[in-house]
């Protein structure tokens, strides 16, 4: 075996991640620990600066309720977010991460992030629940927060979390290892924290040049959450809703702020607007087609109609939305002032989150006032978060949940203290960035109170780490053995190489789960054939090679992503309808069926038996 | 448009405590080449052009070039970022070039204090209240059912 040195931390509190639910968690933790005497560490595969999806910064912050404005109530939330999720939300989870946001967002802002402000003083909204800002610093200002509170002693960067360290059915810890010196870590804590983000690239990008990696979610999202959950035995929800964003096409730019925010038409080639020309399409999807607002898997599914007929490209109207604002000016020098403000504001919302769709533009030419330009649907993504909902299921707030989704601490997954937050836990879609860092610090106490009443230490012996070590580090040993025997450190018959592995992944996920170039369609005999080329992938993961500590986190990241599809095309397979058309078409049942399947379908693995298990679970409405 | 780095401005760091880049880089891809004392991007093909190497660098010494496989040549965007503002360049491939200013933070860089002066609020470890609430809620109460 790879000769590598053990680094043991012991900590009561462990934060897996260093995203937006991650430095939630550990502001709040770091906090209620003080109290209680308990330690809280925090462990990232990046720099705490600029990790998970707010990386490069955001435009827009989407969950703002603004309960004190008086506009909304969280309530009102809980019905948007139902709506949108075709009535499959746990709204337990939906109105507590709701009812805590805006005090997030108002720390936020005293943390140092620019919050666009009207003449009143009121925050400018870009939608009914989005606020604007000046994000580019956005991940700096909330990791900064949370560094001040965790200390920097308690952080550490760049060791990348593989597998989740068991106790029976109790967690208790993690094992890694760091991406910048060869040695292998192992934490040892009373309670773990899942927040490692979603998962990209287990789909085949449409870019498969140089421009794989401009994913719309980032690339650095690799299905670690959904592995070390899966593997330590959790229970999994809606595991099926993946999201397809419609964004600027290839480079991925938003389009809230032009949908919302500048009131902007989606067009066909020919000129029409989809959403007018297909709205009868909306009664097949009745009640959620039929109310507003029309859910963002249908809006998809009415544009991929108009591209199957072959009316693409499909566009967003930037000039007529922007001239239309600008009109409204008294004269020609306030509509020129208007004219340049508004030009800014719409390049600031590249800029801020989506550098690459700025370039894009330059690229070619694009000044969006004068010219429209191209939307498209991007591939799937697995992102619990927005408007998907993949993730471990996990108990409700103690005050409001049913007893049904009520089995121990908030967010504590159905294995003993494996708690999960942001893209990490399921069925409470809609939190973006803000809700995410709410969520994480929901969990965050949590996790306090659990350390505090589960007070002894869970219990690990040396030969379960020692294998755990061996496990992760083959993919160097099974390299160093063999690369002598071939011209090409790439093509050996011992060994794989990530990069071919996460290729072939894509082409399987590609074609059988209802990717790109499946227009999205999948059946029960496709996914089926799907899992037969899955179970040679998943035999082959462990002729993984590596040929470098950097190749050895791609082996990981790559085998996280195969566990994230595999439950994926075992729950699409499990859900015999077909619910969000416009994330994927199941073509053998193409219709929804509300009476057997208003439900959330769940999966399960079992780490002793190597059993998937699949099962439904009620929707147990909050309110009315 | 992957990050590459222009060599005659590459300093390797050699006067910090550590290469700017791959300290920052997401996705692991920047290496320095310690023999050179140039610093690379290992895999150009996995980056997401977040361009934090470019926002880093004490050099200005990182650029990008718009991907391969789907941008016509010629176009450039530059940030230089400072403690409280951002300028953008934006260079088009017919040559127009644009210029754009935006504020990215209200307070200096490593004061962001966790209760944000809110005072700790009023929960306990057994309520549901997190730590300043209400008083951050702007709410007299947490709202509940």
């Amino acid at each position: 075996m790879a000769n590598w040195e053990t680094i043991e931390v012991t900590t009561d509190i462990l934060i897996c991640g260093g995203g937006m639910a991650a430095a939630g968690a550990a502001v709040e933790a770091a906090y209620w620990a003080k109290k209680e005497g308990l330690k809280v560490t925090l462990v990232d595969k990046a720099a705490f600066d600029r990790s998970g999806a707010v990386a490069m910064g955001l435009s827009a912050i989407n969950q703002y309720v603004g309960i004190n404005e008086g506009a909304n109530t969280v309530e009102d939330y809980v019905h948007y977010v139902r709506q949108d999720l075709m009535g499959v939300s746990r709204e337990d989870l939906v109105y507590n991460i709701a009812r805590h946001v805006d005090g997030t967002v108002h720390l936020f802002e005293k943390w140092g992030l620019p919050i666009w402000k009207d003449e009143n003083g009121k925050y400018v909204h870009e939608g009914r629940w989005q606020i604007m800002i000046n994000g580019e610093s956005y991940k700096v200002i909330v990791a900064e927060a949370a560094k001040n509170a965790l200390g920097t002693d308690n952080i550490y960067e760049r060791v990348f979390i593989v597998e989740p360290l068991m106790d029976g059915d109790r967690i208790a810890g993690a094992v890694g290892f760091s991406t910048r010196e060869n040695k292998f870590y192992v934490f040892k804590a009373k309670v773990v924290l899942a927040s490692m983000g979603g998962a990209v690239h287990v789909f085949r990008p449409r870019s498969v040049g140089e421009g794989l990696g401009r994913s719309w979610y980032p690339p650095f999202n690799t299905g670690s959450s959904a592995y070390f959950t899966i593997r330590a035995g959790a229970e999994m929800t809606c595991q099926e809703v993946r999201f397809i964003p419609v964004r600027f096409k290839d480079a991925y730019g938003p389009v809230g702020a032009w949908f919302l925010l500048f009131k902007s038409r989606a067009t066909s080639a020919s000129g029409g607007e989809y959403m007018a020309v297909r709205k009868d399409e909306l009664q097949n999807w009745a009640p959620y087609g039929l109310a507003k607002p029309i859910p963002a898997n249908l809006r998809n599914y009415l544009g991929m109609l108009d591209v199957d007929a072959g009316l693409g490209p499909l566009y967003m109207e930037t000039a007529e939305a922007i001239k239309k604002i600008a009109d409204n000016e008294p004269d020609e020098k306030a509509f020129k002032k208007k004219m340049k403000h508004l030009e800014s504001e719409a390049w600031e919302d590249f800029l801020d989150m989506t550098i690459s769709q700025a370039l894009l533009w330059a690229s070619q030419n694009i000044a969006p006032e004068e010219s429209r330009s191209e939307i498209a649907a991007c591939e799937p993504y697995f992102i619990g978060s927005h408007s998907g909902a993949s993730g471990a299921w996990v108990s409700g707030p103690e005050d409001i949940a049913p007893a049904e989704y009520k089995w121990g601490y908030p967010n504590m997954t159905t294995v003993k203290g494996l708690f999960a937050a942001g893209d990490a836990s399921g069925a409470s879609s809609h939190k973006f960035s803000s809700g995410s860092h709410a969520e994480g610090r929901i969990a965050g106490k949590a996790m306090v109170k659990f350390a505090k009443d589960n007070a002894d230490m869970p219990k690990v012996d040396a030969a379960t780490i020692d294998a755990l070590k061996a496990k992760i580090l083959n993919p160097l040993d099974l390299f160093e053995k063999h690369q002598a025997m071939s011209s090409d450190p790439n093509i050996n018959p011992n060994f794989g190489k990530p990069m071919q592995f996460m290729y072939r992944l894509q082409k399987i996920m590609d074609e059988y789960a209802g990717g790109v170039t499946s227009q999205f369609k999948t059946s029960a005999k496709l996914c089926e054939r799907g899992l037969e080329l899955l179970a040679f992938l998943k035999e082959d993961a462990e002729k993984l090679g590596a040929s470098s500590r950097y190749e050895l986190e791609r082996c990981w990241e790559n085998i996280h992503r195969m566990w994230q599809a595999e439950a994926h095309v075992r729950t699409i397979l499990f859900r015999e309808e077909t619910r969000w058309p416009g994330y994927y078409f199941r073509a053998d049942c193409p219709k929804m069926d509300e009476t057997n399947w208003k439900c959330f379908a769940n999966i399960k693995y079992d780490p002793k038996s190597a059993e998937w298990s699949t099962m439904k679970k009620d929707i147990i409405p909050l309110i009315d | 448009m992957p990050s590459y780095v222009i060599l005659e401005k590459c300093d390797g760091c050699k006067g910090q405590d550590k290469t700017a880049c791959m300290y920052i880089c997401p996705q692991d891809l920047m290496v320095l080449d310690k023999d050179k004392m140039k610093a690379y991007n290992q895999d150009p093909s996995l980056c997401w052009e977040c361009y934090n190497c470019v926002k880093i660098c004490p050099q200005q010494a990182i650029d990008v070039r718009g991907y391969a496989d789907f941008m016509p040549m010629g176009a450039s965007v530059v940030p230089l970022r400072g403690s409280d503002s951002i300028m953008w360049t934006v260079k088009f491939r017919n040559g127009t070039v644009k210029r754009f200013k935006f504020p990215i933070r209200t307070t200096a860089e490593g004061t962001a204090e966790p209760l944000g002066g809110f005072g700790d609020g009023a929960g306990a470890l057994g309520d549901e209240l997190l730590m300043t609430e209400p008083a951050s809620l702007k709410l007299d109460k947490l709202p509940a059912l």
